[in-house]
């Protein structure tokens, strides 16, 4: 009897004799995730591929894997180009993103703490009555939501485009479940201190919890720099265009160069590829934690 | 002062941790809610305060419909293909991935990296160079190498090749997602299980596979395919990149937020008959997603 590996499934022993069957299927797998890895690669190197290309490159009739020649002059035309805001939508995505990211973290980890944490009578019809509105389709709300920023006079300000989207019960859902499970030890040493609440809470349970605010965070960031109905919804001038509104106009405007349109695209994912590759191992425990499959 | 912030004040604690998040989800998602709810009883072109009440007309002139009606029926075609791939490709990820000793991280990197990428972008790859309906886009390349005749990909409806084109970039975008929720479940089985079934001669692979590893599984498929088909709903990013153009939207293969996307906030502004069409969805969605948990008996405590 082996010892069992810690927290990882081993493989079934290789007890069957037939050996070489079973060192014959390991290969084939092997073989088909290389296919399926180089697979998922293409479109990306598809989007680096047109980005840097001429534009006679990316229209050849004869293919090639390799451009004939980089064109690294493509990053300076598409941010010289008057007729295409880029510079402007990367900003609003930029600031979008950060201010609903922080925003979202302050806010639903407050409530989280609070429903986990504080005893109060109703906290558990609190709980639901946000949970519940995980239910509710985008489709439903987006309407509705246009009708109440629109009277607010906050269409086309970075304003309509963050407010509505701060409050997220998936984010307080996770929050809550974390906080649940948080050690209490650290809180009572803190409590037997004189701190109240709100000071325990920065003090000691925030600076203990980093990974699931970066987990959080970071699947946040990606959302909200990502999202498309509501910034093509709210949007509307051209000053207040995102990157994904921006490249969406002019896919289906087609009057851009598509070289500069293929630069366009490879730059708005570099910054969330950064923030993605340093942030997965946090994604995913954020995702093993939320319970969604328990 | 800590006394103050002790325990004599916990209700008052409570509502401030909890009062701004709970006022923000009333203000930002109760109350367009309930005024969905209120204007799909009105005449409201291009008004948000109507006072034209025609009770349930927006419902019936929006189930007699074909537009709205053929969206739903988008929406059907789309999930029977996108449900079944979805699912089959990200376990298949998954159970490979899972049993790698080697590069584990690595492949696991290379499949969830594309949820990173936006239907925005994604479209744009798909459209424009993959699918692009010419000589230089890939597919016809590729194709054009085995002798194949071109295809437009996106603007033939007979046969309907723009389906391969919408489920390709959800499948891409998507299978990395589930995969990793795949593999919090497989990660959760117990390892004395497969020892078991080794005493027991049961033989690795399919025996395993179809007597541990899924029966195991089940709670994590339920909540997967749940997911599937609520997101499959919502699908509005890959069909308006995918299929708009300069020159509008073509009719077929609307799926329901399409649909509601342009009646509501397209040139008519027909906010009332959006609301009726959001609140028909919404509860089709609901009815859905119960009958699904029922029928995969979530909730039962006995699982």
């Amino acid at each position: 009897m082996t010892a069992p590996v810690k927290g990882r499934v081993p493989a079934p022993r290789d007890r069957s004799t037939d050996d070489a069957l079973v060192r014959a299927g390991r290969a084939l797998r092997v073989v088909l995730l290389i296919a399926l890895a180089l697979l998922f690669l293409i479109p990306f190197y598809l989007l680096v591929r047109n980005g840097l290309a001429s534009e006679d490159d990316i229209t050849s009739p004869d293919w090639t894997f390799f451009p004939s020649t980089l064109h690294w002059s493509n990053i300076s035309e598409l941010f010289d180009d008057p007729t295409v805001p880029m510079a402007r939508a990367l900003l609003n995505s930029s600031l979008i993103a950060v201010t609903t990211t922080i925003g979202t973290l302050v806010l639903a980890s407050l409530a989280g703490y609070g429903l986990a944490r504080i005893p109060y009578r109703y906290a558990d019809h609190v709980f639901y009555a946000i949970l519940g509105t995980m239910m509710v389709p985008a489709a439903v709300t987006f309407v509705p939501s246009f009708v109440l920023v629109s009277s607010l006079g906050w269409v086309s300000t970075l304003r309509g485009l963050i407010v509505p989207t701060l409050f997220s019960a998936f984010a307080c859902f996770i929050f809550r479940q974390y906080f649940l499970g948080f050690p209490r030890e650290l809180e009572d040493a803190a409590r037997v201190d004189g701190l109240g609440y709100w000071r325990t809470y920065w003090r000691v349970v925030v600076p203990n919890s980093r990974p699931v605010f970066a987990a959080v965070g970071t699947i946040v960031f990606i959302g909200a720099w990502n999202s498309f109905l509501w910034p093509l919804v709210i949007g509307q001038d051209r000053e207040a265009w995102t990157v994904q509104v921006a490249l969406a106009t002019f896919t289906t405007s087609q009057v851009i160069r598509l070289h500069v349109l293929f630069v366009a695209a490879a730059v708005s994912i570099v910054p969330l590829l950064v923030v993605f590759l340093f942030f997965q191992r946090w994604i995913v425990a954020g995702v093993e934690r939320s319970g969604i499959d328990d | 002062m800590s006394r103050f912030l002790g325990t004599q004040n916990r209700t008052l604690w409570f509502w401030v941790f909890v009062g701004p998040f709970a006022l923000g989800l009333i203000l930002f998602t109760y109350v367009p809610l309930a005024w969905s709810v209120y204007l799909s009883f009105f005449d409201a072109h291009n008004t948000v305060s109507p006072d034209d009440f025609v009770g349930f007309d927006n419902y019936t002139s929006m189930l007699r419909n074909d537009a709205f009606t053929d969206s739903l029926v988008t929406f059907a075609v789309f999930s029977a293909f996108i449900v079944p791939t979805t699912f089959v490709l990200s376990l298949a990820l998954a159970l490979m991935v899972n049993r790698l000793r080697r590069a584990q991280a690595f492949f696991r990197s290379v499949f969830f990296l594309p949820a990173a990428c936006s239907y925005v972008v994604a479209a744009m790859i798909w459209k424009l160079s993959i699918f692009n309906g010419v000589r230089f886009g890939l597919a016809n390349t590729v194709l054009g190498w085995f002798g194949a005749d071109q295809t437009a990909w996106l603007s033939t409806t007979d046969p309907p090749w723009y389906w391969l084109v919408i489920v390709t970039v959800r499948l891409w975008l998507q299978a990395g997602f589930y995969m990793i929720l795949f593999l919090a479940g497989l990660q959760r089985i117990s390892p004395t299980l497969y020892e078991a079934a080794a005493v027991d001669g049961a033989r690795p692979g399919w025996q395993v596979l179809r007597h541990i590893t899924l029966p195991q599984l089940r709670a994590t498929s339920v909540a997967v395919t749940l997911l599937l088909v609520i997101n499959a709903f919502q699908a509005f990013d890959e069909f308006y990149n995918l299929l708009s153009t300069s020159s509008g939207y073509p009719p077929h293969a609307r799926p329901p937020l399409v649909y509601l996307y342009y009646t509501a906030l397209g040139r008519e502004q027909n906010l009332g008959l959006g609301s009726a069409g959001a609140v028909l969805l919404a509860l089709i969605i609901a009815v859905v997603t119960i009958g699904q948990a029922r029928w995969f008996g979530l909730g039962r405590k006995e699982d």
